[in-house]
């Protein structure tokens, strides 16, 4: 299946690049499939992916209503990391990781993963006992995880404010050396294409606008290029999941939809090689390939699915950013944008059968779902193929907001905005 | 995003604090239902376009409001205090027989 080596670009370079296949066909849809994913993008292109190569299910749609990966797989801020304190959430993530690490040759498509580190600030001795906790968590839990002195801090990024005068003093940090980011949009196009090669249809400007049943059951869905039957149909909708569950009668889910801003600079020399984030707050950066520094923080904070946000954020977010970087206090931002997340009330997924029969839904990301884009796809798969969990996404069910057994990292509670 | 409050008058959303879903009705303290638990606690509605929800105006006058917000367009309709809001709703609870 490799389509892309020395060899191919050697020679299409010499016929012009005037004979390398589209990396995914355009499809007209066929009345039926085995099975339907709603919504094209990171998670469910993985998913289509892993249910054609995993477990030979290759007679699947992918709808999308726009293009492929119009919406969180491309606005993310491109980080991969598996720091979580509880076991359900590091094992899940580490076994994103672990999927991560093989991304590129598994579809022969160079996803840019870099592990380059991510390193969480910490700016009191209290925050460095939690770090410690939290570290050790991680690697009882088969992550990897290293305390950092102040010292360590200031020689890894040396752009950073360690100065006992600073605003948020740094006494040290936790860093997970194998965390780092990837181009996201490389990781949609790989996903479609080795979806695409094994048999799936990736059918973009297609709007679900409604959902085919049979009595309880969904049958199929109903879209703006006809109706389409399957004998299973999955949703992966991220910030759309109220809306498009609607549509099928759910008209209530433990989720809210918010929207998170992300930001680019100006492009710059190499600054800094690994991704910081700040404790006193909330915000993350690195800087791109490109130059540009890539950076954001915490949600605007209140419903809405508009893909824009308003200035409190923004102001907060640089003001923080300037708080670590004061060098960076004259450098222009060149473009900001936002996304929208699924905020569920306990900040962790849901990736289950139902609720309806003939159904399965993915969703509840809040603003961690790209590193999760292999792993999420690849626990949906098995769950849509066997009509039960994998070990790893058994906790992400439903219901377990009604049963009380909540995987609330943050400890916030049923107020999605904080998580 | 400007929030007309209704002593202050039209003010920058960095004054406003968002305290969520105003739909949700809270059962009585003593109720043991858990349906009705769980749906206050964790079922949200979350619609596109209005959505009537609670804001404080913590950076001024502190009044507790219920605003009435398209959640496409940002658009702010209807600004009103929550003591009326919560009083209708408690009425509207009370009309439709459920125990109090």
């Amino acid at each position: 299946m490799a389509e892309y080596s020395a060899l191919s670009l050697l020679r299409n370079a010499f016929s012009g690049n005037r004979d390398w296949k589209p990396a995914w066909r355009k499809p007209d849809p066929k009345p039926a499939y085995d099975v339907i994913i709603v919504g094209g993008g990171g998670h469910g292109l993985s998913t289509a992916y892993y249910l054609a190569a995993e477990h030979g299910i290759s007679n699947v749609a992918v709808i999308e209503r726009g293009w492929l990966g119009q919406g969180n797989i491309g606005r993310n801020t491109t980080i991969v990391r598996s720091n979580y304190l509880l076991p359900e959430s590091v094992r899940f993530y580490e076994h994103s990781m672990k999927l991560w690490e093989n991304l590129s040759h598994e579809l022969n498509y160079n996803v840019m993963f870099s592990q380059r580190g991510v390193l969480n600030l910490a700016h009191t001795p209290s925050q460095m006992d939690d770090y410690a906790r939290r570290g050790n968590a991680m690697r009882l839990n088969g992550a990897d995880a290293e305390l950092l002195s102040r010292e360590e801090v200031a020689r890894k990024v040396p752009g950073l404010d360690v100065s006992a005068s600073a605003r948020f003093p740094i006494v040290g940090g936790l860093l997970q050396p194998r965390a780092g980011t990837a181009r996201h949009d490389a990781v949609a196009w790989g996903f479609a294409r080795g979806a695409d090669r094994r048999g799936v249809d990736i059918i973009e400007n297609c709007e679900v606008t409604g959902f085919l049943r049979d009595g309880d059951r969904i049958t199929g869905v109903r879209t703006t290029r006809g109706e389409i039957r399957a004998r299973k149909t999955a949703v992966a909708v991220a910030g759309m999941t109220g809306h498009v569950m609607k549509l099928a009668g759910i008209d209530k889910l433990p989720i809210e939809s918010h929207v998170l801003q992300a930001f680019v600079s100006e492009s710059l020399k190499p600054f800094v090689d690994t991704v910081v984030t700040f404790g006193s707050g909330h915000l993350y950066m690195s800087q791109s390939d490109k130059g540009g520094l890539v950076f954001g923080g915490d949600i605007d904070g209140y419903n809405t699915y508009a893909q824009r946000g308003n200035l409190p954020i923004v102001e907060d977010v640089m003001s923080e950013m300037v708080a670590m970087f004061p060098g960076l206090a004259r450098v222009r931002l060149l473009r900001s944008w936002g996304g929208i997340m699924d905020m569920s009330m306990d900040g962790s997924p849901i990736i289950t059968t139902g609720p309806l029969p003939g159904m399965y839904l993915n969703c509840g990301w809040c603003y961690g779902g790209f590193k999760a884009t292999p792993a999420s796809g690849w626990a949906f798969a098995y769950t849509i193929a066997r009509d039960q969990p994998h070990a790893i996404n058994a906790a992400y069910t439903l219901d377990r907001f009604k049963r009380g057994i909540l995987i609330d990292e943050k400890g916030q509670g049923s107020t999605p905005r904080l998580h | 995003m400007l929030i007309t409050c209704p002593y202050c008058g039209p003010r920058d959303l960095a004054e406003f604090t968002y305290q969520g879903d105003a739909n949700r009705v809270r059962p009585d303290p003593a109720s043991t239902d858990h349906e009705a638990w769980y749906d206050y606690v964790y079922q949200r509605a979350n619609p596109v376009g209005d959505h009537k929800e609670y804001w404080q105006h913590s950076g001024g006058c502190r009044s507790h409001i219920v605003v009435v917000r398209n959640t496409m367009t940002h658009a702010v309709g209807s600004v009103g205090f929550a003591r009326e809001h919560e009083e209708r709703k408690s009425a509207a609870r009370h009309k439709s027989g459920e125990k109090a």
